[in-house]
């Protein structure tokens, strides 16, 4: 199976460390060359320097055979954007694109994309957090 | 008609400033502090700061309206794809206009259904070729809804086609002569137009139809 992560940062590079580990082919794009450091010394899948919006580094990495694509950089709008080249262009049968923002992932989730917030994720762990904290009333904390 | 403009540095501001002297009613969007400082002076409760491509701020400044139209004016093309798309299909906004920062990022404008666009590099360089022709055909005008293109085509001595009537000619189907300029006037071309070496002629025509009508004009 093969795995396209564009944009290396703390997400990005984790996902292509994982996904290799599980027997993956994964290739790697971000804009800055630095970024191949997250992926450790010995990085045996490619790496590609590049903007992940420009189709012809898109096509140099070779979308057009990737199982999956995860757009992981740093810019909602960018990843928005990405994943919808993937799905309409590339016909990317997996799709999956980083959100922070809970409102846009929602809308492009209903038009079928596949997004994940980490934002939402984040508000309800730590709603259920709170929630799981046994507080007794003000009133009744014994000296 | 009321506009929502996103974007606020030299294009939008001004975009912003001509719609309001022609009387209409609009809300400028301008994310960085700076900016936003300098047009609240001039447009007061007319401009609005925060990051267009987030819900809460575009229905902050009317987009449940919705507008007649919106603009995504600003420097980044991916805000503009995704602030069009928010705008049409979540808001029902009726028409917007994209600016295209990149002439690379046109193809995903494209793709999006996002039309029309504009796109300074793009225009000038059309202006460029009309100006100083590097080409013997060229690229005036795209037309995308229409699926059609306006171009120029510079007839000499060699060309089959100089001393013909255009009605003569075997131009490709989906292609049209539309005009002829000759020492700096233009005349509408009809069937009984003659051409002539020197002769800048103007066609419409669907794109891919390029070669055929070089071909039949110029043959080349």
């Amino acid at each position: 199976m093969k795995a396209l992560i564009i944009g290396c940062g703390r997400v990005g590079s984790t996902i292509a460390l994982q996904l290799h580990k599980e027997g993956w082919e994964v290739t790697v794009i971000d804009e800055n060359e630095d970024a191949l450091s997250r992926l450790g010394e010995n990085w045996p899948g490619a790496f590609f320097v590049g903007h992940g919006m420009d189709t012809d580094v898109l096509r140099e990495a070779g979308i057009e055979e990737m199982d999956a694509v995860v757009a992981s950089t740093d810019g909602d709008n960018t990843n928005i954007v990405i994943g919808q080249v993937a799905q309409k262009r590339f016909g990317t049968q997996c799709v999956v694109a980083r959100i922070l923002d809970p409102a846009r992932a929602d809308f492009y989730a209903a038009r079928g994309l596949r997004t994940v917030s980490p934002t939402k994720t984040a508000i309800d762990t730590l709603m259920e957090a709170v929630r799981e904290c046994e507080v007794r009333p003000v009133g009744t904390v014994s000296a | 008609m009321y506009v929502v403009i996103a974007g606020g540095g030299k294009v939008g501001a001004n975009v912003a400033r001509s719609l309001m002297r022609l009387g209409h009613e609009v809300t400028l969007i301008e994310q960085r502090r700076d900016r936003f400082e300098r047009l609240e002076d001039e447009f007061e409760h007319q401009v609005q700061r925060g990051d267009a491509t987030e819900l809460f701020v575009l229905e902050r400044a009317g987009m449940a309206r919705p507008p007649d139209i919106v603009l995504a004016l600003t420097g980044d093309d991916e805000d503009n794809m995704v602030i069009c798309q928010l705008a049409k299909e979540r808001y029902g906004v009726p028409k917007v206009i994209a600016r295209v920062n990149d002439p690379r990022n046109q193809a995903h404008f494209d793709l999006l259904g996002i039309s029309p666009t504009i796109c300074a590099t793009s225009s000038i360089m059309a202006l460029v070729e009309h100006e100083v022709p590097e080409h013997d055909l060229i690229h005036l005008l795209e037309l995308r809804r229409e699926n059609l293109e306006i171009v120029e085509v510079q007839i000499d001595r060699d060309s089959p086609s100089a001393g013909k009537r255009v009605e003569g000619l075997k131009l490709p189907e989906g292609s049209r002569l539309i005009s002829v300029m000759r020492e700096g006037k233009a005349e509408i071309a009809v069937g009984s137009t003659t051409l002539e070496a020197g002769d800048q002629v103007l066609a419409i025509l669907e794109p891919g139809k390029e070669d055929e009508l070089r071909r039949v004009l110029l043959r080349r």
